[in-house]
């Protein structure tokens, strides 16, 4: 007990770990969206072969450990180019992301009813016209409470990338651990960090998801 | 790579990858007894122990997989000194590595069961429960008899999904070195040093044993199938 006042003396150092662990975290949901959501459209809308190419990638993505990609991408690719860990740990979980993130998507494209698209069309509106004006805006919102639930799940691998190295939360947990000798306190408080973090991200995206909603038709007309 | 080189690691990865196949299947068998009773309590518990449940799932589900196994690998054994100091001897808190993953990835796995097994539990209808009520059944006997065979189906694609996941996650017991298939790769690199051929071919192992299993999930999704009785539920 008497390390205390030396584990709270750390809090700061600690937080600036979670800031590491936001920053990666972001940037991996961004990379993820960024590659998974043309994939998604190719799923859905894509000829054939890219349809098909866009499966693939997302059952070899699924199927892999994010820490395998991660060392794939840090000490695999080191022989042609140095990744740096941070570099690394965002490019690793963005792919990993991207599978899950085009999952998802695909599943809020396909339950926008076809018939918008046909009607779309009918009206003079090419295909990406219609997607980008009719299908987006409608399937983004839908796949609002799965993003949530991929923002928390990438939140939590964050933690991953302490294995190549980077100072983000839990490894400065560590550091904290060796120097105090009080690995259950110092560890739990990195987990109490790690929770109020998914915690806050799953709020503010429910909060989201209704600021977003779309009226429903019953509503539209009572106003 | 070469069939010398491949006959030459496949032994040290082949027991790496019994060791992550063994982690896996206990996991998943603690994380079922885990995560049955959490489910049950938390739909039909009294308060309090509704309250535990939701504690106990939301702990687990909100911080990541590696802190846990750390609380319990590193943590715990502290905890027990610490309690010793006051007299209380602790020394079960002290795990091996071995045991420290197994149950960090079981309670970890009970957390994330719990919720599928609620939904499905959820999902039938209460409506259900009244009418075995009312021939006569126990609350006990409604729920083995009427709502958990419903319910365990419904779960399938959900607990297939979460077989998927912790094959994949049983790779971070390589942090505390626990022998398994990354670990045994990690090793054959060091040894080589040829990176990029060894996590590739780890990296298809661990592909090759995921396909092979949702396969036979879905295998047994289909043999198990109510026709009409069907829902949806992701891992999150």
């Amino acid at each position: 007990m008497d390390k205390l006042p030396d584990i709270l003396g750390s809090l700061p150092y600690l937080l600036e770990g979670a800031l590491l662990t936001l920053a990666i975290t972001v940037l991996a949901l961004i990379s993820g969206f960024v590659i998974g959501l043309p994939l998604a459209l190719l799923r859905v809308y894509g000829r054939k072969p890219a349809a098909t190419l866009a499966a693939a990638y997302s059952t070899v993505l699924r199927g892999l450990p994010s820490l395998v990609v991660l060392f794939i991408l840090f000490y695999g690719m080191a022989a042609v180019v140095k990744l740096p860990a941070f570099l690394a740990g965002c490019v690793a979980l963005g792919f990993c992301s991207s599978a899950y993130q085009m999952e998802l998507l695909r599943g809020a494209i396909q339950s926008v009813g076809p018939g918008q698209m046909m009607a779309a069309r009918a009206l003079g509106m090419s295909q990406l016209q219609a997607i980008i004006h009719i299908i987006l805006p409608q399937a983004l919102r839908l796949a609002i409470p799965s993003w949530s639930n991929e923002a928390a799940v990438v939140l939590k691998d964050s933690s991953l990338v302490y294995a190549v190295g980077l100072a983000e939360l839990l490894r400065r947990s560590q550091q904290v651990a060796a120097r105090t000798y009080q690995s259950f306190i110092v560890y739990s408080l990195c987990a109490l960090i790690y929770f109020a973090m998914t915690f806050l991200a799953n709020r503010g995206l429910d909060h989201a998801e209704r600021a977003l909603r779309l009226p429903t038709p019953l509503e539209e007309t009572a106003h | 790579m070469d069939v010398t080189f491949w006959e030459m690691i496949w032994p040290a990865l082949g027991r790496g990858l019994l060791t992550t196949l063994q982690i896996s299947a206990v996991a998943l068998t603690l994380g079922f007894l885990m995560g049955i009773p959490a489910a049950l309590l938390r739909v039909y518990g009294p308060k309090w122990l509704r309250w535990l449940s939701v504690g106990y799932i939301e702990i687990f589900r909100g911080t990541p997989l590696l802190v846990q196994l750390f609380v319990i690998y590193y943590g715990l054994p502290d905890l027990a000194r610490a309690l010793e100091g006051l007299g209380i001897e602790a020394q079960f808190l002290v795990l091996d590595r071995m045991l420290a993953a197994y149950v960090a990835l079981g309670l970890n796995s009970g957390a994330y069961q719990a919720e599928y097994f609620r939904s499905a539990i959820q999902a039938i209808s209460s409506g259900q429960i009244m009418a075995a009520r009312a021939l006569g059944m126990s609350q006990f006997q409604a729920v083995t008899h009427i709502v958990l065979p419903q319910a365990l189906r419904l779960a399938i694609p959900a607990w297939s999904n979460e077989v998927a996941y912790m094959v994949k996650y049983t790779s971070v017991v390589f942090i505390i070195s626990v022998p398994d298939l990354l670990a045994r790769g990690q090793f054959i690199i060091s040894k080589y040093y040829n990176p990029m051929e060894i996590l590739l071919t780890v990296g298809a192992i661990y592909l090759m044993i995921v396909l092979g299993l949702s396969t036979i999930m879905g295998k047994i999704e289909r043999a198990a199938t109510i026709p009409g009785l069907q829902m949806e539920v992701e891992r999150g």
